[in-house]
């Protein structure tokens, strides 16, 4: 990508990517070797915040640590599933870093598009960078019909509703000021990705600066992401939680 | 202020200029009458029109899932020589 090789590390900034893990055996290290691949002059750490996963994520981010050191790839697990906001805020007590990136470890979230986030953060001097898949150069793979459906509906009535000058809401690839994520977690309540949408929404109202970069989103595992009517009640719920609270 | 109080402002602002209508009789009351009909449809058409255009201009990116593909077999490849279990995939 250009954007890699225009990359300076500028005064020291240094990224730490928090990465929420539930039996992500395959895919932590996959994401990990991408991680590394795409981030070469940039002071960075990953931070995992594992659930408890049966699964043996601990074990090969162990292994991990071996190959890229203990001081790059940081493990901090807990002991079961507690959630997605205080993993984050769990992983964020952790973090050394100036900014933070937060993604999902399924590779649904890129790597490669590391370098753009960072570049924008340092053109721009925005508070929040946020991966975007409804501009150009973004898109998603792996939905069918329906799923684009309710996506684009639910993405028509946010706007409506909450005026939030940010073109996707629901999306949780994004990098933040290490300050104004702190900020943000202390205000936000909500569970699941009504959390990614009211993050981004009172980062707004807050008056942080927000930029986007496109992004592309691969959903290999069919159906993972399908969402049922309780999810639907969830979202409308959250909207009306922010419609009132924002 | 809330974002909430913000719409109903809105609404009370159109609503008094529908009231405004009303009191001057400058149209046929049995139109104005009609009018906040016309707008709650007009609302659920920009709705579906919204939602309709989104899906015909969704982005897709099936190259993005073959590029992917190739990055993960090449991720494997290299985590199996440093002796990290990438299982079987």
């Amino acid at each position: 990508m250009a954007a890699e090789k225009e990359l300076k590390n500028k005064g020291g900034d240094k990224y730490s990517l928090i990465v929420p893990t539930y039996n992500e055996r395959l895919n932590i290290a996959l994401l990990v070797y991408l991680v590394f691949k795409h981030l070469r002059n940039v002071d960075f750490e990953i931070i995992i915040v594992d659930d408890g996963s049966p699964d043996g994520t601990q074990d090969v981010v162990k292994q991990l640590q071996q190959v890229y050191g203990e001081d790059r790839i940081l493990l901090r697990a807990r002991p079961k599933k507690l959630g997605l906001g205080t993993a984050y805020a769990h992983g964020l007590k952790h973090a050394s870093g100036n900014f933070v990136v937060i993604m999902d470890a399924d590779l649904s979230h890129h790597p490669k598009y590391l370098p753009a986030f960072i570049k924008k953060q340092q053109e721009t001097g925005a508070s929040i960078v946020t991966g975007t898949r409804y501009i150009t150069g973004g898109g998603v793979h792996g939905w069918n019909l329906m799923r684009k459906l309710t996506s684009r509906g639910a993405n028509v009535l946010a706007h409506t509703l909450l005026w939030p000058g940010v073109s996707d809401l629901t999306g949780s690839f994004r990098l933040y000021r290490k300050l104004v994520l702190e900020d943000l977690i202390n205000s936000c309540v909500s569970k699941g990705y009504v959390f990614q949408m009211e993050m981004i929404v009172r980062a707004s109202r807050k008056g942080y600066r927000i930029e986007e970069v496109p992004i592309t989103f691969v959903d290999r595992v069919f159906g993972s992401s399908k969402l049922g009517g309780s999810e639907i009640v969830e979202y409308l719920k959250g909207l009306a939680y922010l419609l009132v609270t924002t | 202020m809330k974002h909430i109080f913000k719409i109903i402002t809105l609404l009370v602002a159109i609503s008094a200029l529908w009231i405004g209508l009303l009191q001057m009789s400058l149209v046929p009351r049995s139109h104005t009458w009609l009018l906040p009909i016309y707008f709650i449809v007009s609302l659920g058409c920009y709705g579906l029109l919204m939602v309709g255009i989104g899906l015909m201009r969704f982005p897709t990116c099936p190259q993005e899932a073959a590029l992917l593909q190739q990055d993960i077999s090449e991720a494997n490849e290299f985590l199996k020589q440093r002796g990290v279990d990438v299982g079987s995939d």
